[in-house]
């Protein structure tokens, strides 16, 4: 019984370590890449072709995301209601739902999915053929030529791709209250003009930035630490996602409160 | 006759990783215009070694100095980077300064793979279009491409076919001799530290146990050595068949 106590105590102990050694490691990786944005060389093609690899080709998936995302809110905001005869709300509830909650987190989540695995992937690939160590000898540092575009690039382009997604996402509850509701086209429109303030957009946004950053920094990070071969880089790819896509739900709590405090 | 001065220096140094002592003391010195080979087995520490000196791992303890930062690398599976061209690979540094002149950087690595006996085609290949041998190529075209003072080769012809193998070797002494450079070598392949090396220095056991030239590794009566350059299972060097 004693001996089985020990091991649990052992196990625990493990865990706990294991636990704050990898959030150390997490934290001064994130430290070095914050002193490195600001210091020469700054490779700023890398980080325009990250941009259009992160910012444009995320476009359809984030656009499909949030189109369908605003249907849906605008079915089920009808149905809650229309039982109070408030169907006018459905083009706030659309705007506020999309704005502040649905564009950044669905699209944080599908960035995670695409850009965070493959950069997991890709990083991690050039850590177990030597050519992270290869850029080493070639008098150039690897957290500034792979890691800081590409967190630059995330932090940059997520609130864009979020901007876009708000304008698509009060599409869909558009289209779903004037084809399927009968809304008055002018009518729904003004009133989703008349709710909107700078405060929704503006929140998620800055989730969006914030969400970025996650997901480059943890997508690289994993990458960056990755070893043992193929299983190693399959591994630091799952862990990308699965962590970054923890950390942005985690995140987007705690910036809620912070905007949104009752 | 004058001492040559000393480019490469490890002193005692060692390294453990957890509870395994990988180095436990090592100490080298290797001469200007020099071609030092480490030979050893399979996990002696001539990967750490060499790690150590390139700066990508930090000894526990004792001291490794280099008398220039100008260096060039031959990684065992060439390490080039898959998302360049090859003669992007090749003039990587140059294409890194500040207005880099890419006319100028294709020119000369044309220039350097046609040193490492590469057409001018390959020049605009990815490298995931090149065989075993013409990766080695672009590699050392690479290793070569800043003119370095010294040149790592971490096991060169592993890999490659016999004959491939020895026109590596060939390239290697060439090159080397070419640019006056420091050179050293880790392998396993015996073929290959013959041809290339002035001296050739055996790991064992995390520690340098014998030094000497060509000539002399013939003559030797280490036993250790002995054992290795016949390839003989029989004798002190044990190979470890189950994990710890």
């Amino acid at each position: 019984m004693f001996e089985k106590f020990l091991s649990f105590v052992n196990t625990l102990g493990r865990f706990v370590i294991g636990f704050f050694r990898a959030s150390g490691d997490l934290i001064l990786f994130t430290a070095q890449i914050l002193l490195y944005v600001f210091k020469a060389p700054f490779y700023i093609n890398e980080t325009i072709r990250m941009s259009i690899e992160i910012g444009f080709y995320s476009l359809p998936v984030v656009a499909l995301t949030t189109i369908f995302s605003g249907m849906v809110i605008a079915i089920q905001t009808y149905e809650a209601v229309s039982k109070f005869s408030a169907e006018g709300a459905v083009s706030m509830v659309v705007l506020v739902a999309v704005t502040r909650e649905l564009a950044p987190v669905m699209a944080a989540l599908m960035v995670a999915g695409r850009i965070g695995a493959a950069m997991a992937a890709e990083i991690g690939t050039m850590r177990v053929t030597e050519q992270i160590d290869a850029l080493s000898t070639l008098r150039t540092n690897p957290v500034q030529y792979l890691i800081v575009p590409r967190v630059v690039a995330g932090t940059l382009m997520m609130p864009l791709l979020v901007l876009i997604g708000d304008a698509i996402g009060v599409c869909g509850g558009y289209l779903v209250g004037v084809t399927k509701m009968d809304f008055n086209a002018t009518t729904y429109l003004i009133n989703t003009w008349n709710t909107l303030k700078a405060m929704d957009i503006v929140s998620g946004m800055t989730k969006a930035a914030v969400f970025g950053f996650i997901i480059t920094v943890l997508g690289c990070y994993h990458g960056f630490k990755s070893q043992g071969g193929a299983q190693g880089v399959g591994q630091a790819t799952t862990n990308a996602v699965v962590s970054s896509s923890i950390l942005i739900l985690i995140f987007n709590y705690l910036l809620t409160e912070l905007f949104f405090k009752m | 006759m004058k001492e040559k001065k000393v480019r490469i220096s490890l002193s005692h140094v060692a390294k453990a990783f957890g509870k395994k002592q990988v180095l436990k003391d090592v100490s080298l010195d290797v001469h200007e215009g020099e071609s030092v080979v480490i030979i050893g087995g399979s996990g002696t520490g001539k990967s750490v070694t060499l790690k150590c000196l390139l700066g990508l791992i930090t000894p526990d303890r004792g001291s490794i100095s280099m008398t220039t930062d100008n260096i060039g690398m031959l990684f065992q599976g060439a390490a080039l980077f898959d998302s360049l061209s090859v003669w992007e690979n090749v003039s990587f540094v140059m294409l890194q300064k500040k207005h880099a002149d890419r006319d100028a950087a294709k020119k000369l690595a044309i220039q350097k793979l046609a040193q490492v006996g590469l057409p001018a085609e390959v020049a605009d290949a990815y490298p995931a279009d090149l065989s075993g041998g013409m990766k080695k190529r672009v590699g050392l075209a690479r290793a070569i491409a800043t003119n370095p003072e010294i040149i790592f080769f971490d096991e060169p012809t592993t890999g490659l076919d016999p004959i491939m193998s020895d026109v590596i070797n060939d390239l290697i002494v060439d090159c080397v001799k070419k640019l006056g450079a420091t050179a050293l070598t880790i392998t396993h392949d015996m073929n290959s530290a013959r041809k290339i090396a002035d001296r050739i220095a055996m790991l064992y056991n995390g520690e340098i146990i014998w030094v000497g030239t060509v000539a002399e590794l013939d003559k030797t009566t280490n036993p250790y050595v002995r054992q290795f350059v016949a390839g003989s299972a029989k004798g002190p060097i044990k190979m470890e068949v189950k994990a710890e």
